[in-house]
């Protein structure tokens, strides 16, 4: 099943930087636009995994830190001439929380 | 902004002329406040409201604006026709001289596809003259009788080749060179003609002449002139090349005037003003263009050899726009493609009425195309008062080189045999750079200035599986490949599809000769003006000083004051801004770590799979048993994988979760240990030799003085990483001249030495001077730093900085201007003020804590993806 759960609070993730989510699964990494908008995206560049929560932030996309890949948060894409794409999560913020939806399956566990 | 002063009355003659209906006026209202706005809001989407844009020429020039304008936000206003005359969508002229060789076909050399102009909306009208542009009703009419109005025309026409008006010029077989007919017209020759007469020794003539030597033609070149390509090249070049195309089979007939084409319906011959005449089924004339100005002088906009356009590529109509072969600019017209490339973005711009953006002429340099003879050319190569010349030949080798030198400075470049180097020459052409420094080894190549290896001349002789890119293991057949399929340019496109020199960028004159040769003289060099990022229009010498003049102490501002294009910034240009405000406004700017790249966010190196690796600093190498054994505790307790000694004499430890970064930098402060800022654009290290302490042959106490180095520089943000090394003696242990400042301890003083580095370019310092006390040292030391930390661009190490501004630069600022070089070490001293404070303490006190502290879900024990 999937649910909306609180992650953390909004003013604790940097304005055009990022913060990562620890699940068991995987890392998240959830970014702040300058315009206080949330994504959260899988933390892997689809290049070579390289941490994109540790890449600098513009607009509402992110260069990777390691070969300098960008990709777009909305959609989790890269940009210009490089293809391929991370995967991208719903997020919204409510009362100054950021909200994530993640499935979960404790069954599995 | 003037510039965008002048399209807000552009707007309001709009509206004086035209009988608008409401809707488009208030589009115009709408645009006048659009084009203050930073993206055009608010009339993206109105596809009713759009504004027509129709493109008369369907050519490279215009095709590139659009490309360029399609690139923009802005160009959402746009709805866009494109008329062109030829029955084929755009491709790329300058490669019709290989597809008549025979080397490509035509499918190869377009450029846009009709699927491209389909995908962005773009009506094309191919076969489409237009004959004729309405002011008045802001329209144009083709032949056929179509008519489209348009709010903002383009018209990029090119040029036709010039055709002698001698008897006989309009027989059939007398063609020029310009486009696909021609190509077809001449290939059709070749089938049932054995002879062909080229009239004409420039580029196209040769070009021309050997295609239809390859197609089986026995060809004869005939030039006006003594000399082939006399606007290019000079005498020995000259000669050297009309051997290599004898020995190929081609004829020439020097200095002869053509006065009459021979034959009755079809040619025959060709006859001379001596009298003698020689037999031709073919007659191609390739001695010059002019370019195609009917159209628009009939529309009465003001022509002179071409259509007259400012500096925003606007013509004598505000409403009309020019480019390409048509347009004569400060006076100049160009036929060579690069300079249109540079028009094409200026142009793009100022259709999406952003206002910024001038084009200021362009140098152009000149490649043959002809398969096994290589040919470059740039600048003035003719020897004037004042100058002098520096000559390589040597004929047994096929190799000549003439560099054409004026103040210090390249005037021009001829090049025959091996070409490698064109780029770099243009490239110092362009700059102005003065190359007195260097000179010595000038016209030996970039090779001699300690490049490390990479740059083998004969690249082009090698097989397609050559690697050309070490970094990014990219081929030579991959590089290529891409050029021609994907219609590439410029260094920068082939970088961002290929990889190849996107990473240490050693190979990159590699590419620079691979783009040349496959392109021709369309190869768009580094633009003479090199903009910080994609971000801007602006150089970095533009931003540093902005900042200074204007006292701009932030991002923001200097990104408003400046005209970003982006809201803020990007990978790029964020981390030069912050380091330039940084470093202008020392203790009054707060460093923005989000415009840091991670390794200097988190003060540890990023390591490929994500961990950090840290580095204690030891000054001067030196270090005592307490030291270790803490490193050896922390190295247990955080089970670090892996421990190595590093070149600059230092320990580092692999491997470090980036959770765990501040607890080890606890431990590691506890026993007197800082950060070694091995990760970041910064004083790294000062390595030293044992010295006079213990060493039979030290002169001088190099390890004290490297310590001292140390203590005075640590902490320093700097352009690039910068390296110091002290050596005790001549025999230099500690590798002095190959570091950003280097100390060569002698008996009598000090030697110091800038300028140096190891790495991808191998560089050897110079010598700035010589000292007689410790004291001297470490001033000249704080001054020279200070003056690379305020001049040089950022991610500049110091060797390319020096070769950029010249070693007299530097010794005049700190040798010859005493109070200077003490307002500079003033200067870094206030900055260090600010600068040594050590960054792992701060946060294993907790400062930046987010930054290392991950959120942690436990209880998810699964997330599926695309919840």
């Amino acid at each position: 099943m999937s649910e909306w759960i609180k992650v953390v609070e909004l003013n604790q993730i940097p304005v055009l930087g990022a913060r990562v989510v620890r699940t068991e699964a995987m890392d998240i990494a959830l970014f702040r636009g300058s315009d206080d908008r949330v994504f959260a995206v899988r933390d892997a560049c689809p290049h070579k995994n390289g941490p994109l929560s540790q890449g600098i932030m513009h607009g509402h996309s992110v260069t990777c830190p390691l070969h300098n890949w960008k990709i777009d948060l909305t959609s989790g894409e890269a940009l210009g001439p490089d293809e391929g794409c991370t995967n991208v999560f719903p997020v919204r913020v409510e009362e100054g929380m950021v909200l994530l939806q993640l499935t979960t399956n404790v069954a599995a566990a | 902004m003037p510039v965008n002063g002048k399209s807000l009355v552009f707007d309001f003659i709009d509206k004086k002329v035209a009988v608008s209906p409401s809707a488009r006026v208030l589009l115009q209202i709408l645009n006048i406040f659009g084009a203050h706005l930073k993206y055009g809001v608010g009339i993206q989407g109105l596809a009713w409201m759009k504004r027509k844009l129709v493109l008369v020429g369907n050519g490279m020039a215009g095709v590139r604006t659009l490309e360029e304008l399609l690139k923009l936000e802005e160009a959402d206003v746009y709805e866009i026709s494109v008329f062109g005359s030829e029955p084929h969508p755009n491709y790329n002229r300058i490669m019709l001289s290989p597809v008549l060789a025979g080397e490509k076909t035509i499918d190869d050399i377009v450029l846009n596809s009709r699927d491209w102009y389909r995908e962005n909306g773009i009506t094309l009208y191919s076969g489409e003259s237009v004959v004729e542009i309405d002011r008045v009703r802001r329209e144009v009419r083709t032949e056929s009788g179509i008519r489209t109005s348009y709010d903002r025309l383009l018209i990029a026409t090119g040029s036709t080749p010039f055709i002698i008006p001698v008897p006989g010029s309009d027989l059939e077989g007398v063609i020029g060179f310009r486009d696909i007919a021609d190509v077809e017209t001449m290939l059709d020759a070749a089938h049932h003609h054995t002879k062909a007469v080229v009239i004409g020794g420039g580029l196209l003539g040769l070009e021309a002449a050997n295609g239809l030597m390859k197609r089986g033609m026995e060809v004869t070149v005939v030039h006006l002139m003594d000399r082939l390509m006399e606007r290019q090249l000079d005498d020995p070049a000259a000669a050297m090349l009309k051997q290599s195309l004898q020995a190929a089979g081609m004829k020439f007939l020097m200095e002869a005037q053509t006065t009459e084409i021979l034959g009755d319906e079809r040619v025959t011959g060709v006859k001379f003003a001596d009298g003698t005449r020689i037999d031709a089924g073919l007659v191609v004339m390739a001695v010059g263009i002019r370019p195609n100005i009917a159209l628009a002088q009939q529309a009465g906009i003001y022509c002179e050899r071409g259509i007259l356009v400012n500096d925003t590529m606007q013509t004598f109509d505000p409403s009309i726009y020019a480019v390409g072969e048509c347009v004569q600019h400060r006076n100049t017209c160009y036929g060579l493609v690069a300079p249109l490339f540079e028009q094409a973005r200026v142009c793009a711009n100022h259709l999406a009425q952003l206002g910024y953006g001038r084009y200021e002429g362009s140098v152009t340099s000149t490649k043959l195309k002809v398969t096994g003879i290589d040919l470059f050319s740039a600048g003035e190569f003719n020897q004037s008062d004042g100058d002098e010349t520096l000559v390589l030949q040597d004929a047994a080798h096929g190799l000549y080189r003439k560099l054409v030198i004026r103040d210090n400075r390249i005037k021009g470049a001829v090049m025959y045999g091996d070409t490698m180097d064109g780029s770099w020459y243009f490239q110092l052409l362009r700059d102005a750079t003065d190359i007195s420094a260097f000179r010595k080894t000038l016209l030996f190549g970039q090779h001699e200035l300690g490049d490390a290896g990479h740059g083998d001349a004969r690249i082009l002789s090698l097989p397609d599986s050559a690697e050309v890119c070490g970094c990014n293991g990219v081929c030579k057949g991959e590089v290529v490949d891409a050029i021609v399929k994907k219609g590439l340019f410029t260094l920068e496109e082939v970088r961002a599809h290929t990889k190849a020199s996107s990473s240490c960028g050693s190979c990159t004159g590699l590419v620079e000769v691979l783009l040349a040769s496959t392109v021709g003289e369309g190869y768009a060099a580094t633009p003479s003006k090199k903009a910080l990022c994609t971000c801007t229009e602006h150089s970095h010498d533009e931003v540093i000083d902005a900042i200074r003049k204007h006292r701009l102490q932030s991002m923001d501002a200097v990104r408003s004051m400046l005209a970003w294009k982006t809201p803020d910034g990007c990978a790029s240009c964020r981390p030069a801004l912050n380091y330039y405000l940084l470093a202008a406004w020392p203790g009054e700017y707060r460093d923005d770590a989000q415009s840091r790249f991670i390794n200097e966010r988190a003060h540890g190196n990023i390591q490929k799979d994500g961990s950090y690796s840290v580095v204690p600093r030891m000054f001067g190498g030196l270090c005592t048993p307490d030291e270790l054994r803490a490193i050896a505790d922390v190295a247990d307790k955080f089970k670090v994988p892996e421990i190595k000694v590093t070149g600059g004499q230092r320990i580092d430890m692999f491997g470090v979760k980036k959770e765990d970064l501040p607890a080890m930098w606890r431990d590691l402060n506890a026993a007197g240990l800082v950060s070694g800022h091995a990760y970041g654009k910064a004083m790294r290290t000062c390595k030293t030799c044992v010295g006079s302490e213990w060493c039979r042959f030290g002169t001088q106490d190099s390890t004290g003085l490297g310590v001292k180095l140390e203590q005075l520089t640590w902490g320093s943000w700097m352009p690039h990483k910068f390296k110091l090394a002290v050596s005790g003696c001549p025999r230099n242990c500690a590798e002095a001249t190959i570091k950003d400042f280097g100390v060569v301890c002698v008996d009598s003083g000090y030697e110091l030495h800038v300028g140096g580095n190891g790495g991808i370019k191998v560089r050897v310092t110079d010598l700035l001077t010589k000292v007689a006390s410790e004291q001297e040292v470490l001033e000249y030391c704080a001054a020279f730093i200070q003056l690379y930390r305020e001049e040089a661009h950022y991610l500049e190490r110091t060797a390319p900085w020096l070769e950029r501004v010249g070693l007299n630069h530097i010794k005049q600022r700190l040798l010859e201007d005493e109070a200077g070089r003490r307002a500079l070490v003033e200067r870094f001293r206030t900055s260090q003020h600010f600068a040594q404070i050590d960054p792992w303490r701060e946060r294993a006190e907790g400062l930046e804590a987010n930054e290392f502290t991950p959120i942690r879900l436990a209880q998810f024990s699964k997330v599926s993806v695309g919840a």
